[in-house]
């Protein structure tokens, strides 16, 4: 507590010009110097700190996150663990072995800068300066910086963290009963609500109007198709079906983006891909069991999902369920025999133009329609007879695209969480 | 029937069509076949609105051969149109304004499947203000949430990806909602498309029958899209995801994903449930409490911010608020200035957040207000567009924000209830607004601590370390020795001070100018769309 001449320091007026110059950080009543934010190590000291919930260790931490962005931190950092591992063995980033690592490091680090008065020494002094004020790393919206900022203004000023402590177990006891209350609530709501609806199978509920009476008695005449539901969604609803089929390709481009590693990445942040990301290492696997059974099974299950999509206008199933079994059954092959027999016949560049291909012909197809739909025009495609594998007019080339289209996407899916590409 | 009654139709197959197409292009062919199909929908959906504007009635469009309650249908009016045509500017604008940003943010290998996302969000948008079955809603707000989701985490930096988790958990909550509320409406009514929907719901209110289930139905509806469009005690997500994203995905997601929620909200309102129930059931006052404390507490937390792109992300907070504060009125008036508000907000968050991007260029990457100190000067292009930004967000004359504070105090005396409340809740907000956005914008044209207005405090050498306070300075110096390779990698080479780094890319100018002349557009000529949204509302209706 030093008090300067004439109390300036503690001012309002100094206090809010150093908020407006973007000193001083208004969350918690306590400045925070803020870092920069390091991408990388940012997130590896958030793993880190995670770890370990010792909130006596608050100040520690609180030093060592606040010295990642110093340069000789950094550099003892690193002398520190070329002496515990040896330069050679430097582990890569986004590894397990890298997080342990600079845990590890981490904690080296702390246990040298504590008597050596640089960090944390140098922190609790400015504290203690300006009166009571910590400094930490953290980002003030986040709720675990705003734990460890509170942790951090306790050891800085080196009051008890008791209050603390229970101030937080307090609050979390609090969100749990209350998170089990609200869902409790909205449970109970639900049921509520339940208990109002009309009953089920009732034949004068409302849902029963002339909306499913014209699918039921007139489908047949007008899509051509036995199979009411298909008729439905591929001829009555089809730009639903359109929209579905594209949040499966968008769906399959988010992994992509996700998970796809580019060997073609000059950028220092690109993953490579280590051993033991790819589990083709393993292969071939010569499991004599799942190979027979997969050798029987397969292609029966390849027949039987080409059954389903091409019977999906005449009897159940159809496209999306034809689809997955499909998809599945590719599943079985490429764990049975491993990558490098499915990738003969399915490579990236097959799943994209598979998916390419169905998905634009089903756009071409049904915006014909829906244009000589909505213009009244005639469409000019026979509708065949109705039981005919070839009837029903658009249904089964339709079904035919959505059923390569989630083929695909399971697939890619697979693959893409097994070794992140295909 | 007329051939430009086809375009709604056209522009939504469009966009869909280019996003599949997209999939096997290669980066730069993606991005051009992005931008033209942004254009084009864009004039179509202005074609649109005048067509609309000459008859002067809206019409709805049977997609296939199956009319109204059997088959799909989209519907086209002359709010369709005005809020196609301004989602489609600023989806344009945001795309070329990032355009180097998203070169430089997202892997090479992975630059197709970014504008994917914007084709499909583009595509997602146009169904959601043109739709006419609640189902079709449906779909695309998955493809939109999936689309926002993929947007999010394209960087793969920083809290990227626990921000698109974030993201994901809370919009799946909020899609999750509606589908339930969906469910529970079409098991009163049995209808899914809007217009028979809501003849049936009228019959239910005359019949007093599923009273309760009715009240549920559009309880869940709003909070499953007030969640999805970051509403204030839902907001949690919204910070990091605007915070983390690429610039472009940060407006197009803060101007315009969160905005064609509310639309279709107000559409739901409208369209299926009727405004005089929507007012009889309360919610929409929950909607306005909710509305009142996202301004005041977006604010507050925009105003303890160090991160300047957070603060702008919690000011959107704020402003979500201020809409959803317009439609707790209940009133037609609260309505337009809502209606209003989303469009000037799109227009004018897009704009801060493209113009901010060079101000951190300029500053070395970096995004704390002691960084941004004169870089107004050093980028006066992208401080020019800060500061139209700023000032429209604060409410000055001549700007569109401005614009949307009249409305909104203006319909404050339609509803006496709440009249004190919207013009207190006005000032403070307001005041709030301009605590934030000054502190920055004052910071943007002072000098920095060492007196010169073109040196970065922490210039690209780290041994400038000693000028400013010991401790701090090595600290930023060693975060520059990482973050600030890429500028000068980039920039046209290492030239001392800030010049190359402060070089707007020739797109960002263009982007800036015309957002600039949007905001100006929107503040200046309000009255003749206010008259627009007007008519929308009664075509509605």
């Amino acid at each position: 507590m030093s008090r300067r001449k004439d109390n300036y320091e503690n001012s309002r007026y100094y206090k809010f010009k150093r908020w407006f110059d973007g000193d001083i950080n208004l969350l918690e009543g306590v400045t925070e110097v803020t870092l920069p934010e390091d991408d990388e190590t940012g997130a590896d000291v958030q793993t880190a700190d995670a770890s370990d919930g010792l909130p006596g260790a608050g100040g520690c931490k609180a030093a060592g996150t606040d010295s990642a962005g110093d340069i000789s931190a950094l550099e003892a950092r690193r002398k520190a663990s070329e002496e515990t591992y040896g330069p050679e063995v430097w582990p890569q980033r986004e590894t397990v072995d890298y997080v342990r690592w600079r845990r590890h490091a981490q904690e080296l680090l702390d246990a040298r800068i504590h008597p050596a008065g640089t960090g944390a020494a140098r922190a609790s002094l400015e504290g203690s300066k300006s009166d009571g004020i910590a400094f930490d790393s953290a980002d003030g919206a986040d709720g675990a910086g705003r734990k460890r900022a509170a942790s951090g203004a306790a050891a800085g000023s080196a009051s008890s963290p008791e209050p603390l402590v229970r101030g937080m177990k307090i609050f979390q006891w609090f969100y749990m009963v209350m998170s089990v209350l609200l869902c409790a609530l909205i449970i109970g709501v639900f049921l509520w609500t339940t208990v109002h609806l009309p009953p089920f199978g009732n034949a004068d509920n409302p849902a029963n109007n002339e909306v499913p009476t014209r699918y039921i008695e007139s489908g047949v005449a007008e899509t051509g198709a036995i199979n009411f539901v298909t008729g439905m969604i591929l001829d009555y609803r089809a730009f639903d079906t359109f929209g579905e089929s594209c949040v499966l390709f968008i769906a399959s481009c988010c992994v992509l983006v996700l998970l796809r590693i580019d060997a073609s990445n000059g950028k220092s942040r690109a993953r490579s891909r280590g051993p033991q990301e790819d589990d083709r290492l393993f292969e071939p696997k010569n499991d004599v069991i799942l190979q027979r059974a997969a050798f029987i099974l397969v292609p029966l299950i390849l027949v039987f999902g080409v059954y389903i999509v091409l019977n999906g206008h005449l009897s159940p199933g159809g496209g999306f369920s034809g689809g997955a079994v499909l998809g599945s059954g590719l599943i079985l092959y490429l764990n049975a025999f491993g990558f490098a027999k499915t990738e003969r016949f399915f490579t990236e560049k097959v799943y994209r133009r598979v998916t390419l291909c169905a998905l634009t012909f089903y756009c071409l197809a049904k915006s014909y329609s829906f244009f000589t739909g909505a213009n009244h025009l005639e469409s000019g495609i026979p509708l065949g007879t109705p039981g005919a594998i070839l009837s029903s007019g658009l249904i089964l080339p339709l079904n035919i695209c959505v059923g390569l289209v989630v083929m695909c996407t399971m697939y890619a899916f697979y693959t893409l969480f097994r070794k992140g590409g295909m | 029937m007329s051939f430009v009654q086809n375009f709604p139709f056209f522009s939504i197959i469009i966009a869909m069509f280019s996003g599949i197409v997209s999939s096997v292009l290669s980066g730069k062919k993606a991005r051009a076949v992005s931008i033209t199909a942004i254009t084009v929908t864009t004039v179509l959906s202005a074609c649109v609105l005048a067509f609309c504007l000459r008859t002067g009635q809206s019409y709805t469009y049977m997609m296939g051969h199956f009319p109204a309650p059997w088959g799909n249908e989209i519907r086209a009016g002359v709010l369709e149109g005005l809020t196609a045509v301004l989602f489609g500017v600023v989806m344009f604008l945001s795309v070329v304004g990032g355009l180097r940003y998203t070169e430089e943010d997202v892997e090479p290998s992975k630059q197709n499947l970014f504008y994917i996302m914007i084709d499909l969000m583009l595509s997602s948008l146009l169904a959601l203000i043109y739709t006419n079955d609640l189902f079709t809603a449906y779909v695309f707000v998955e493809i939109n949430t999936i689309a926002g989701c993929g947007l999010i985490m394209m960087s793969q930096t920083g809290r990227s990806l626990t921000a698109a988790i974030r993201y994901m958990v809370m919009s799946s909550l909020g899609s999750g909602l509606f589908l339930i509320g969906l469910s529970l409406l079409y098991d009163v009514t049995g209808q899914l498309l809007m217009s028979p929907a809501k003849e049936a719901v009228a019959r239910i209110v005359a019949d007093g029958s599923y009273q309760i289930p009715l009240l549920v139905i559009v309880a869940v509806v709003s909070v499953g899209l007030a969640i999805k469009s970051g509403l204030f005690p839902f907001h949690y997500w919204i910070p990091d995801t605007y915070g983390y994203a690429t610039p472009t995905a940060s407006a197009v997601l803060s101007g315009l994903v969160s905005k064609g929620y509310i639309f279709l909200l107000i559409k739901f309102f409208y369209r299926v449930i009727g405004t005089e129930n929507a007012v009889h059931s309360h919610i929409i006052n929950t909607l306005f409490v909710f509305g009142v404390a996202g301004m005041m507490f977006g604010s507050l937390r925009a105003i303890m911010q160090t991160d300047t792109r957070k603060m702008i992300a919690y000011s959107s907070v704020a402003q979500i608020g201020y809409i959803y504060m317009g439609i707790g009125l209940g009133t037609q008036a609260g309505m337009i200035a809502a209606i209003f508000h989303i469009f000037s907000h799109g227009a004018t968050k897009a704009l801060l957040f493209i113009s901010c991007v060079g101000l951190y260029k300029a500053s070395g990457d970096r995004t704390d207000f002691l960084a941004l100190r004169g870089s107004g000067y050093r980028n006066r292009l992208a401080g020019a567009g800060f500061l139209i930004g700023a000032l429209s967000m604060v409410g000055f004359p001549m700007l569109a924000g401005f614009i949307s504070k009249l409305l909104f105090a203006t319909s404050a005396f339609a509803s006496p209830h709440k009249m004190l409340i919207t013009l207190i809740a006005l000032a403070v907000s307001t005041v709030l607004n301009a605590i934030y956005f000054l502190r920055l914008l004052i910071g943007l044209y002072r000098p920095t601590k060492s007196g010169s207005f073109v040196e970065a405090a922490p210039a690209e050498q780290s041994g400038r370390g000693g000028e400013a306070e010991a401790g701090r300075s090595a600290k930023l110096a060693g975060r520059k020795s990482n973050g600030g390779v890429k500028p000068a990698e980039k920039g046209a080479g290492q030239v001392s001070g800030s010049a190359a780094l402060a070089a707007n890319p020739w797109t960002m100018r263009i982007a800036i100018v015309c957002f600039i002349i949007l905001n100006l557009i929107l503040g200046l000529f309000s009255q003749p769309i206010v008259r627009v949204i007007t008519d929308g509302l009664a075509m509605f209706g």
